[in-house]
């Protein structure tokens, strides 16, 4: 993974001193609360509810195992123990004291992390596959590529006050894990007809009110102008970017006001005044960047693909479910990906103790080599896994109630906060999804539906990504009552689409019975091995509707 | 902004300055003598009379403007004004990296509006020199953050190179090393 060098250093620790300035002159009232707003944001420092809630950057996910420890000693020093896994692949910590941000921030920095632009009108924090340089069928690994993006993107001196934030995702692999058409930019790499690897770029992807699919506005992009092209997008956004309404500022609006054709052209026109000049990456640093993401010192094994298929066949039925949800074929035989799933009875979705986190980052370096990712859908994974070894991970994660075997099944729920926590929130969410799971969460029940997403927002702002769930719940507010919508047919996946509305919403004491009765219908209406995403787009949601309001 | 000579100092290249400026709206005549700053409006409305003063002139450009209004003007010139109305709002930032980086322009460019300390680094990064704080704000501070990073990663007009091009040739550090 990506190692600070002395600039990469000298950089994070003058943002910590920095920051530390900028909340002493908060505290002493020469910065009113409206002046500092942006510069806290800027930091992942958000207002919630109750308190403040500080967002950490993790670079496209990816931690060592010491990053993690210091993860839980932050949660445990600073906050209630806990913390929480986003949707960006970052870190939450809800209960940090104002005064305390700085000195998390520089625990922080010893070990090469930090919280800029995790949040506000600013380029955020780059996303991407969490099986990233282990997936079978990658093209080629985009980590490189997302590190260049955050080094281009961080302290950018015109970019800091945009129309509104901003999104970029970028997947190395046909399968998109990264949600890269639901972003602001949607990075995909790919192989041109003379052989070439390059980009694929979308653009005016995103969920909340306004919710779009990206539209693809080059279909290759040299390596070498990756920045540069970047940059004509974000020049042309921040001076036509609408900026007197919040819900109409972020680019997709842009796109669909000029129309993609006029965007392309504007952003056409603004790259060619700059794609020759000194942005052009160099040969040198494109090798300098990958040589961080080389492959760890695998073992040349035996087995493989037969050895984990003989491993499903264990008698001990919740390892062998485990097996067949939580773990991912490998580039190197004799390896696999695994994911751990937070997701279960009891926990907010997203939610993961300081004790686990450290139980993780050890089992990450007894079994893999010492790195972990989080993943888009919120949970963790490490991998880089022997296979030979995978019971005996699976029973340490077991022991730790980490074993679950619900990887993209019905209770690996995305939930944003909700009015748990939310001030923008209509409904509750984290309770929905508890119950919820409460439901599913028998094994039979999870295998019998297979792969299933569901996705809960309580409010239209749409941060549990309820439109591209396979199953979306929409909070809203009858009266001061919770009432729930259902979506169904959603994907963030490369066969991205947005769900649509099954019927009136329904109240909150009578959702779970509702997505029980969704789950019944797809087993009644199914073909042999079609997923529930594949049903739904076939049968059409009427067929849904009249056995789920019945 | 409203004329005003309620700004007596000012960062010019970081140094706290006198303000020799002022502001002169639309309507009121513009002095023949001192150095004054008009709006791109009265600019294009006046520019033969304007052209002949004594004094210097700036034109004043606001975030819908794009730079390249004044591109045939340089010579006229002696300084070019971006306002801030909001320091939320960053499309000055563009306008002087194009003023600076594509379009040559190398005489003073000036920040002034809701300008504050907070946004100096950056500002001064897209090629502004002269700054003008908002009233009420410390130019000791706002000088000091000007040195807030001794490092950055991007090119810009204070240096079109991005860190990879600084770099010492050959300084590839092995990932794994460490």
């Amino acid at each position: 993974m990506y190692r600070y060098d002395e600039h990469d250093a000298t950089i994070i620790r003058e943002r910590v001193a920095q920051f530390h300035d900028q909340v002493a002159r908060r505290l002493s009232g020469e910065i009113s609360e409206n002046e500092f707003k942006p510069l806290r944001l800027q930091n992942g420092l958000y207002m919630q509810l109750h308190a403040y809630m500080l967002r950490v950057a993790v670079p496209y996910g990816w931690l060592s195992s010491a990053q993690l420890h210091r993860l839980a000693h932050v949660a445990r020093t600073w906050d209630k123990g806990y913390g929480h896994l986003s949707t960006r692949q970052n870190v939450q910590y809800n209960w940090p004291a104002l005064e305390d941000v700085p000195k998390i921030l520089a625990a922080l920095a010893e070990v090469e992390m930090h919280a800029v632009q995790t949040s506000g009108n600013c380029i955020r924090n780059t996303t991407s596959d969490h099986f990233a340089g282990v997936a079978r069928e990658e093209l080629e690994d985009p980590r490189p590529y997302c590190e260049l993006i955050r080094q281009w993107s961080t302290f950018h001196p015109e970019f800091a006050a945009l129309p509104r934030k901003f999104k970029i995702a970028v997947t190395g692999s046909p399968r998109d894990r990264a949600a890269v058409q639901i972003h602001d930019i949607g990075i995909r790499i790919v192989e041109n007809e003379a052989g070439e690897r390059g980009f694929e770029i979308l653009v005016g992807g995103g969920l909340g009110r306004t919710p779009r699919i990206a539209r693809s506005i080059r279909d290759f992009l040299p390596k070498a102008d990756l920045l540069s092209y970047l940059e004509a997008i974000l020049r042309v956004y921040n001076e036509q970017g609408r900026r007197d309404n919040k819900y109409k500022a972020r680019i997709k609006i842009l796109v669909d006001a000029l129309g993609v054709d006029a965007f392309r052209e504007a952003v056409e026109a603004e790259w060619a005044e700059i794609k020759d000049g000194a942005m052009k990456l160099t040969d040198e640093e494109l090798a300098r960047v990958a040589k961080h993401f080389e492959p760890p010192a695998y073992e040349s094994l035996e087995g493989g693909d037969a050895l984990l298929a003989g491993k499903k066949l264990s008698p001990n039925r919740r390892f062998a479910a485990w097996l067949e949800s939580n773990v991912e074929p490998h580039k190197v035989p004799g390896y696999a990906a695994v994911v751990i799933t937070v997701k279960s009875p009891g926990r907010p979705p997203g939610d993961i103790t300081a004790d686990h986190m450290d139980a993780v980052a050890e089992l990450a370096e007894r079994f893999g080599f010492g790195e972990i990712v989080i993943t888009h859908r919120q949970n963790l994974c490490i991998p880089d896994v022997r296979i030979d070894q995978l019971e005996a991970l699976w029973a340490e994660l077991d022991a730790l109630a980490l074993g679950e075997a619900n990887y993209f099944r019905a209770t690996d729920i995305i939930a944003c906060p909700g009015l748990d926590y939310c001030s923008l929130a209509n409904a509750r969410s984290i309770p929905v999804a508890q119950r919820l799971t409460e439901r599913l969460h028998k094994l039979e029940r999870l295998e019998g539906v297979g792969e299933l997403t569901i996705n809960i927002s309580g409010c239209i702002n749409a941060c549990g990504h309820h439109h591209v769930g396979n199953i979306g719940v929409l909070g809203i507010d009858k009266q001061g009552e919770e009432f729930y919508q259902l979506m169904l047919g959603g994907s963030s996946a490369e066969d991205a689409s947005l769900g649509k509305i099954l019927g009136p919403a329904i109240p909150s004491d009578e959702i779970v019975d509702a997505v029980d009765r969704v789950l019944d219908a797809y087993l009644s209406l199914r073909n042999d091995g079609e997923r529930f995403l594949d049903c739904v787009r076939r049968v059409g949601t009427r067929s849904f509707k009249e056995r789920v309001y019945v | 902004m409203s004329e005003s000579n309620s700004r007596p100092s000012i960062l010019v290249n970081g140094q706290i300055s006198e303000d020799a400026w002022r502001s002169v709206d639309d309507e009121s005549p513009v002095p023949s003598e001192g150095d004054v700053i008009v709006s791109l409006a009265r600019w294009q409305r006046d520019r033969p009379e304007l052209g002949d003063r004594l004094g210097r002139t700036a034109v004043r450009l606001d975030p819908e403007h794009s730079g390249r209004e004044l591109a045939d003007a340089f010579d006229a010139l002696d300084m070019i004004v971006v306002d801030f109305p909001k320091f939320t709002d960053g499309r000055g930032y563009t306008i002087a990296r194009r003023l600076r980086e594509q379009l040559g322009w190398r005489k003073a460019l000036r920040a002034q509006g809701d300008v504050l300390p907070d946004q100096v680094f950056f500002m001064q990064r897209c090629g502004f020199d002269v700054l003008a704080l908002r009233a009420d704000k410390s130019l000791e501070t706002a000088q000091r953050a000007l040195s807030a990073f001794s490092v950055s990663y991007q090119g810009a007009a204070d240096d079109p190179r991005p860190l990879y091009r600084r770099r010492p040739e050959g300084v590839v550090r092995s990932a794994r090393a460490s």
